[in-house]
């Protein structure tokens, strides 16, 4: 199909979505209205679990099931991306020097910040049901802030930090222990990921029963799982050569 | 103001769909898709939004009987970014490997599906 | 109130489009890590802070990086199969 007749294509059938989309949106009800039915219910039901961060609740009490569907996705695309980015046959792996082309202040910021967004990361994860975070931003954070070693120019450094065969051990980890939780919901109080941990005070760093311990499992899966697709992406640009060739 | 944040999400899925379609180069046509899935999260943020209330958190001191925006459906945009990232990176794998087995990503240049 | 919700959808509104009519990829990785940044205010102002952290942490710094490493391998794998064909 040539570019034109593409672009076409796409004119006729993008401008009937459009048209479509501008008759729904109009008769939808109205941006920033008062009434909420979901949230009408999912409130209290967070609420009655002690659990201060509602977000929270949704995911990982109310709606877990999903989360778990969700994880499950993850670790599909983990190991898709290793088995795409493996080095092939006629691939070797070098080992690189340590090019120490970075600015001096840009390795500075880069290791003064490490521990920082380390920390930082830790602290969204084991929050996540009092305040905005969680697993997945609690993750994230960790997963970028380690990533912030090979912005400051050391890439051996990042690859000691990071043995990845610990790493496949511990992503299989997290999600065993989401679905470990879960079974303990069918064991304990008869159906799947049901929260079934003594709910605590409202407010209280242990509270909300089983959100804080799937939050962590879920915040390590993010993590591992982050650093792994990155650190496979690294390992295609940096050490993977064809053989014969030095790069 | 009734519907703008409406047209802003079905905005941002149709100038993706454009990206695409136009794209020469498939790490174009992939983040263009990521575009398009943006549209997404627009869309079920403003559909849960009420004015002049606040975010669906509360602290350990006040009583939660205030109002709040709808926490379920930023739940949900919060599972579709993080499939969204894994939906590019397993993407962004593949399109690696399509450079290394037909030396373009120019999806025009691609020769026909090989066995 | 709502002036500050209208510039926040415009903006991403315009990042958006940025970062489709970017010609190269190379461009187009920082307009999109931009338009991370302008959803992440967006998703502030619309009072959802969880998904505004998860926004930032991946749309502005992860998304971008892997982005730019795919484009880094295969400029040296397209590099690498010329070098072959000279040779």
């Amino acid at each position: 199909m040539s570019r034109r007749v593409r672009l076409l294509v796409f004119l006729v059938g993008g401008g009937a979505v459009a048209v479509m989309f501008a008759l729904a949106f109009l008769s939808m009800p109205h941006f920033g209205r008062p009434e909420h039915l979901y949230r009408d219910l999912a409130v209290p039901a967070a609420v009655r679990h002690a659990t201060a961060n509602v977000v929270s609740s949704v995911n990982f009490d109310q709606r877990a099931i999903d989360t778990f569907g969700e994880e499950t996705i993850l670790i599909a695309s983990v190991v898709g991306t290793a088995a795409l980015l493996r080095p092939a046959k006629e691939e070797t792996e070098r080992r690189v020097p340590d090019t120490g082309r970075t600015l001096g202040a840009t390795r500075l910021v880069g290791y003064l910040l490490l521990p920082v967004s380390l920390v930082i990361g830790l602290d969204v994860v084991v929050h996540g049901q009092l305040t905005p975070g969680g697993g997945f931003q609690g993750g994230a954070v960790l997963a970028t802030g380690l990533h912030l070693l090979y912005v400051s120019g050391s890439y051996p450094a990042l690859d000691r930090l990071r043995p990845l065969e610990l790493f496949d051990i511990a992503d299989a980890l997290g999600a065993t222990t989401f679905a470990a939780v879960g079974l303990a919901g069918i064991a304990i109080a008869g159906s799947f990921l049901s929260n079934m941990v003594s709910f605590g005070t409202f407010g209280a760093l242990f509270s909300a029963g089983t959100v804080p311990i799937l939050n962590v499992a879920v915040g390590l899966e993010v993590f591992v799982g982050i650093v792994a697709i990155l650190a496979k992406f690294l390992e295609q640009d940096i050490t993977v050569v064809k053989e014969g060739d030095d790069g | 103001m009734n519907v703008y944040a409406y047209f802003v999400a079905g905005w941002l899925l149709i100038a993706g769909g454009y990206g695409i379609v136009r794209s020469r180069h498939m790490v174009h046509a992939i983040v263009s898709l990521a575009v398009s899935q943006s549209g997404t999260y627009v869309l079920l943020l403003a559909v849960g939004y009420q004015h002049n209330v606040t975010a669906p958190v509360f602290g350990s001191t006040e009583k939660p009987t205030k109002q709040v925006v709808d926490p379920v459906v930023q739940a949900m945009t919060l599972t579709d970014i993080v499939v969204s990232a894994t939906v590019t990176a397993l993407l962004l794998a593949l399109a690696v490997q399509v450079n290394k087995r037909q030396g373009t990503v120019n999806p025009d240049d691609l020769a026909a599906l090989e066995g | 109130m709502t002036a500050l919700l209208v510039l926040s959808l415009t903006l991403v509104g315009v990042a958006g489009t940025a970062v489709v009519v970017s010609a190269s990829p190379e461009r187009q990785v920082v307009t999109y890590s931009l338009f991370g940044l302008t959803l992440g205010v967006l998703f502030v102002v619309l009072q959802a802070p969880d998904v505004a952290l998860s926004q930032l942490a991946v749309g502005a710094a992860i998304m971008p990086m892997m982005i730019l490493l795919a484009i880094r391998t295969m400029q040296k794998d397209q590099k690498q199969q010329r070098d072959r064909d000279d040779s």
